[in-house]
């Protein structure tokens, strides 16, 4: 059995220790909010926080998350009052939404190494793919959430 | 007695000298063919695409630029926010194909050898400044144990490992370092 923090509970599954996390997340725990888009870590749909650190979910061994925080969009807030959850509704970001946690996931974690990041650090940081093309209000809900934000 | 051992060193001293010579030149040979069976691996696309000489990691063994920008970062593993380990983890993730292992990111810049001959990279090896800091007895060490350079070897399905064998490739490091690592002309 491996034992798993996700968004602060600890749960005990029993998977292969080399099973994506993003199965666990989803099929394991239920949080279905962490997308499977690519499966080769490219697109950034699965991406979710392993002690702060953004990560893509489809290419992390279970086992390695063994001991580690992992937070999953589901957990970015109880109440949807994350800074980037609420610039992203501020700014109606997402358009089919599909990629849109992954998104959240991966700019809150740059915000919160880079709490008024530049536009070179969003484009080196977000390399998440959206087939909508929201990139544009992904950006301007960045630059929202910086303004607004626990770094502000 | 004495002129007759000077007559004796006489006549045997160029031989012996040249005997030397000769053994010289042929341990310097051996040290720098064992090079050239180094610099096969160390200018492999494989080696190259991490010890790049830029803000860029490339992929692939056409070299192409890594995808979605992905940049060196101040640390050389990846940018804020997107970390070379965002995707890589410490092992090959055979459910994704990433490749992976411990460390993974780039060489430093001053550590970079894209468009080296051999012998440029030979003397950038020997040279503290751009191997890492490292003597000869630790860079041997550094080809011997470091997990990104033994990944080489187990890159992971869909890749074919460099081509030399690993036990071939270190005991030419071995063998150049015992020659007291001569470069190629």
């Amino acid at each position: 059995m491996l034992e798993l923090n996700v968004n602060g509970t600890i749960h005990q599954v029993d998977v292969e220790d080399d099973t994506p996390l993003l199965w666990v997340l989803r099929e394991q725990l239920g949080l279905s909010g962490t997308k499977f888009g690519c499966g080769i870590a490219a697109c950034g749909a699965c991406t979710v926080h392993v002690d702060g650190q953004a990560v893509r979910s489809c290419s992390f061994p279970a086992a390695a998350a063994g001991g580690r925080s992992i937070t999953t969009i589901e957990g970015l807030s109880p109440d949807r009052s994350h800074p980037v959850q609420q610039a992203w509704i501020q700014e109606q970001v997402p358009q089919c939404g599909y990629c849109q946690s992954g998104m959240i996931m991966a700019a809150a974690a740059l915000l919160k190494e880079r709490p008024a990041p530049s536009e070179a650090e969003i484009d080196a940081a977000m390399t998440n793919l959206c087939r909508c093309g929201t990139y544009a209000r992904v950006r301007r809900a960045i630059h929202r959430a910086a303004a607004t934000g626990p770094g502000r | 007695m004495r002129p007759l051992v000077v007559a004796a060193f006489m006549a045997w001293g160029p031989a012996l000298a040249g005997q030397t010579t000769d053994s010289a030149a042929a341990r310097r040979q051996e040290g720098v063919q064992a090079f050239g069976r180094m610099s096969a691996v160390l200018l492999h696309p494989r080696c190259l695409n991490c010890h790049t000489n830029g803000d860029h990691p490339t992929q692939g063994d056409d070299r192409h630029p890594h995808l979605f920008r992905v940049v060196r970062g101040g640390d050389n593993l990846g940018a804020v926010g997107m970390r070379c380990s965002t995707c890589h983890q410490t092992a090959n993730t055979p459910a994704s194909g990433v490749p992976g292992a411990s460390g993974w990111g780039l060489a430093p810049l001053s550590m970079g050898w894209e468009g080296r001959t051999p012998r440029a990279l030979c003397e950038q090896l020997k040279n503290p400044q751009g191997n890492g800091g490292r003597d000869l007895v630790a860079l041997a060490q550094h080809l011997a144990t470091d997990a990104r350079v033994a990944w080489s070897w187990s890159p992971g399905a869909g890749r074919a490992p460099v081509n030399t064998p690993k036990d071939a490739f270190l005991a030419a490091v071995r063998l150049w370092v015992e020659r007291g690592a001569p470069c190629p002309e």
